[in-house]
């Protein structure tokens, strides 16, 4: 039996990587992608292009405007002196971000009164918009509170101390990272499982390895342990990456993880080889692989986090395995979670694997064309 | 540009419109057969817009959060209340930041909000007395958003104390926000346009990634060759069907965006419409490009796998801003069609038809079109020898 299943396993292996552009694809556009997608993955802005249109002569304003300039996350792009121009500047996308500051602003301050400026914020990506305005308004706090220690005047009755744990300097790269050796993972796999079974199928091969003495269990770990063997390498490469080009803190146990990648990987090919046993052409294959992939990322808190969703959408992404693998990576990432906390992703996770595969088993004898 | 060569055109029967009409007529018999192209083309839009559509926000309300009151006086009282209020928290008192701590860990709340057992007697004094905020930051943009919650909270119940005393409260600058385009910041105004422009790319590209590979997988394609059919009339062929079955899947995500999702359109239709029929060219010939580049069905389809839906999930500008990434992945981020697109849709919902942000994208999507075509002809013709 064993010498069966290396045999199948041995063939898969050379289908996949005897062909030059197969074995291209699987290996090349993943660490690429994983060197792009690290730095182009984060909500931390940069650069923001804002415009001024500053009425007031005094002072004040000047200090206010060199306040943006000082802040990494903030770039002038202009100086506007009519207030027509403030449409076109935003509507086109030179500026992100406008400050308009009324005739009698430095006079106000001066005199004690509370003096407005006017953020205008391009709302076209909401998001975007949300962030840009909670960065402007620690700008003016911090010259609130500038203001009001060097000019005198009733300091607030209480503060606030911010402490923020396992990512103190709020860092969002290190947050998507981990989400992203989580992404890759499951694309390799899925490029490896999607079309092997819809592939044979479509070719006829599959019969012929119904007819061989090979019962639907030796095939299924035939199909299975390349994908392991190779989905294990390429994560391994990512989280080396992860770790060292990228700087993010690994504080849990490599046990754990690896029981985290090993589960993972379990139920993510066993999806794989359900799909595209459910296929009977590759065109089908390449279909189910997207109606899988797309759902399982986006549902999944990668970017958005699942608590926001509405009831019915968080009870399906239950059924989603890599909203569980997130939750491992993130958690042995950053928190050092230890392997008895995560026992029920890890469980759930093998669930899913056990029950695809089984089905995946099935779908080889019953469903003949 | 669809004209074919003379030369050839003088020996070969038939016409150029009777020729491409048999093609045409060949691919959409192969559509019927295979029902996959047509769940791709309208059950992928309706399916994916439904979950997302529903199920993605950025907008965080009803967040955990534990207070943690030392030492009960009226003052905390009115802090711990000002937070009861708020639509954005759903605190839980703990008696100790211990437990508060474990809690945090497993994960039930995201925030600790401490009053110090000294935080009534320092209230007035100069030094003031320090709330304690600790937020779990391992989803930065989260946590980011809760200390920004937590301030507005804050600035809430200081207004609240000062008018109670009888006093103004002090703060020199006052903020006016605008948020134009999209005033309350909905983050479904701007996610479905952005979706539609990842569904878009899926749907193109996988409706063409696997149609020329399998010609040259079966021999279908060398049995056309020797046909009178040009390579220039064979990807019309193919370019032709299947740009109706994208553009009836289009019609259909937009329709869903209107009456659905309530998006609203100022831009004009004829506008989203020429727009997105250019991206559909351009994702199209992404697909023929790639099922050409792969000539077996399965290494197109693992390329289509792997080019389609994370470089236009991540690199489009759908959730990440393009002008924070470092320059060298804004620069990789201009051959993603999606982005033109995104940047397109998001301007034509929102905006309006803004020409000086339409025609650049439309540039650059035209030019990604021809590339993606052209690579593909001479990479078809050159079988050919």
């Amino acid at each position: 039996m064993w010498r069966r299943i290396l045999a199948l396993t041995i063939k898969e292996f050379l289908t996949l990587l005897k062909d030059k552009r197969s074995r291209m694809v699987i290996i090349v556009p993943p660490l690429i992608q994983l060197m792009v997608f690290g730095y182009a993955a984060t909500f931390d802005l940069k650069h923001v292009p804002f415009a001024v249109f500053n009425e007031d002569r005094g002072t004040v304003s000047r200090d206010l405007v060199a306040a943006f300039h000082g802040s990494p996350s903030f770039e002038q792009v202009a100086r506007l002196t009519q207030d027509r121009e403030i449409a076109p500047m935003v509507n086109s996308q030179q500026a992100l971000m406008v400050i308009r500051i009324g005739p009698r602003f430095s006079a106000e301050v001066l005199s004690g009164n509370p003096a407005p400026v006017q953020i205008i914020v391009d709302g076209r990506n909401s998001n975007t918009a949300q962030l840009v305005a909670n960065y402007a308004q620690q700008i003016v706090k911090q010259f609130n509170t500038g203001w009001i220690a060097s000019h005198g005047g009733s300091t607030p009755p209480a503060l606030i101390e911010t402490r923020a744990w396992f990512n103190p300097n709020l860092e969002s790269r290190w947050f998507f990272i981990p989400g992203i050796v989580g992404l890759l993972t499951l694309v390799v796999t899925m490029l490896v499982t999607a079309l092997s079974v819809a592939r044979e199928r479509e070719q006829g091969t599959f019969d012929q390895l119904l007819v061989t003495p090979m019962r639907p269990g030796e095939i299924l770990l035939g199909k299975a342990l390349p994908s392991f063997v190779i989905g294990m390498a390429e994560a391994t490469v990512i989280i080396l990456v992860a770790v060292f080009w990228f700087q993010v803190p690994l504080l849990g146990s490599l046990l754990t993880l690896y029981t985290g990648i090993v589960l993972f990987l379990l139920s993510a090919i066993g999806l794989g080889l359900m799909i595209s046993s459910l296929a009977v052409t590759q065109q089908q294959g390449l279909l189910g692989a997207f109606f899988f992939l797309v759902p399982a990322i986006i549902l999944s808190g990668f970017a958005t986090p699942i608590a926001n969703m509405p009831p019915l959408v968080q009870d399906l992404t239950l059924l989603n395995p890599m909203r569980y693998f997130l939750v491992v990576l993130r958690g042995v990432f950053l928190e050092g979670t230890p392997f008895h906390l995560l026992i029920h992703p890890f469980a759930a996770m093998a669930a899913i694997g056990v029950i695809a595969l089984t089905i995946a088993a099935w779908l080889f004898r019953h469903r003949m064309y | 540009m669809t004209e074919p060569e003379p030369r050839h055109d003088s020996a070969a029967p038939g016409t150029f419109g009777m020729r491409l009409r048999g093609l045409i007529r060949k691919e959409f018999l192969q559509i019927f057969r295979d029902p996959s192209s047509i769940a791709i083309a309208f059950l992928m839009p309706v399916v994916l817009l439904l979950l997302f559509g529903y199920g993605v926000s950025l907008d965080s309300e009803s967040i955990p959060v534990a207070l943690v009151v030392e030492q009960p006086s009226a003052d905390t009282t009115s802090f711990t209340a000002a937070f009861h209020k708020s639509r954005y928290f759903v605190p839980t008192s703990y008696a100790t930041t211990r437990a508060a701590e474990t809690d945090m860990m497993a994960g039930k709340v995201n925030a600790i909000v401490v009053l110090r057992q000294d935080f009534a007697q320092r209230l007035y004094r100069p030094d003031s007395a320090p709330i304690q905020l600790i937020v779990n930051g391992v989803d930065a943009n989260t946590a980011r958003i809760i200390s920004g919650y937590v301030e507005g909270v804050w600035g809430t119940w200081l207004e609240h104390v000062a008018l109670a005393r009888g006093e103004s409260l002090a703060t020199p600058v006052q903020i006016e926000q605008r948020v134009w385009f999209n005033s309350e910041l909905r983050s479904r105004n701007f996610l479905v346009p952005g979706l539609i422009a990842i569904i878009m790319t899926l749907i193109g590209a996988l409706l063409t990634a696997m149609v020329m590979a399998r010609e040259w997988e079966r021999g279908t394609m060398e049995a056309l060759m020797v046909t009178p059919v040009t390579m220039s009339e064979v990807i019309l062929g193919k370019l032709i069907p299947y740009f109706i079955l994208g553009m009836g899947g289009l019609a259909l995500s937009v329709a869903m965006a209107l009456w659905l999702f309530n998006v609203p359109l100022r831009g004009s239709s004829w506008m989203l419409f020429g727009a997105s029929a250019l991206f559909m060219l351009t994702s199209l010939g992404m697909g023929l490009f790639i099922s050409t580049l792969g000539k077996s069905q399965f290494v197109a389809g693992q390329i289509a796998i792997i080019t389609t839906f994370l470089p236009a999930f991540l690199l489009s500008g759908f959730i990440f801003d393009i002008g924070s990434m470092p320059a060298v992945v804004q620069t990789i981020t201009h051959v993603v069609a999606a982005r033109y697109y995104v940047a397109i849709l998001q301007t034509v919902f929102l905006a309006g038809n803004v020409w000086s942000v339409i025609l650049p994208n439309l540039l650059g999507l035209g030019v990604l079109t021809l590339i993606f075509l052209g690579l593909t002809y001479r990479k078809s013709r050159k079988r050919l020898e």
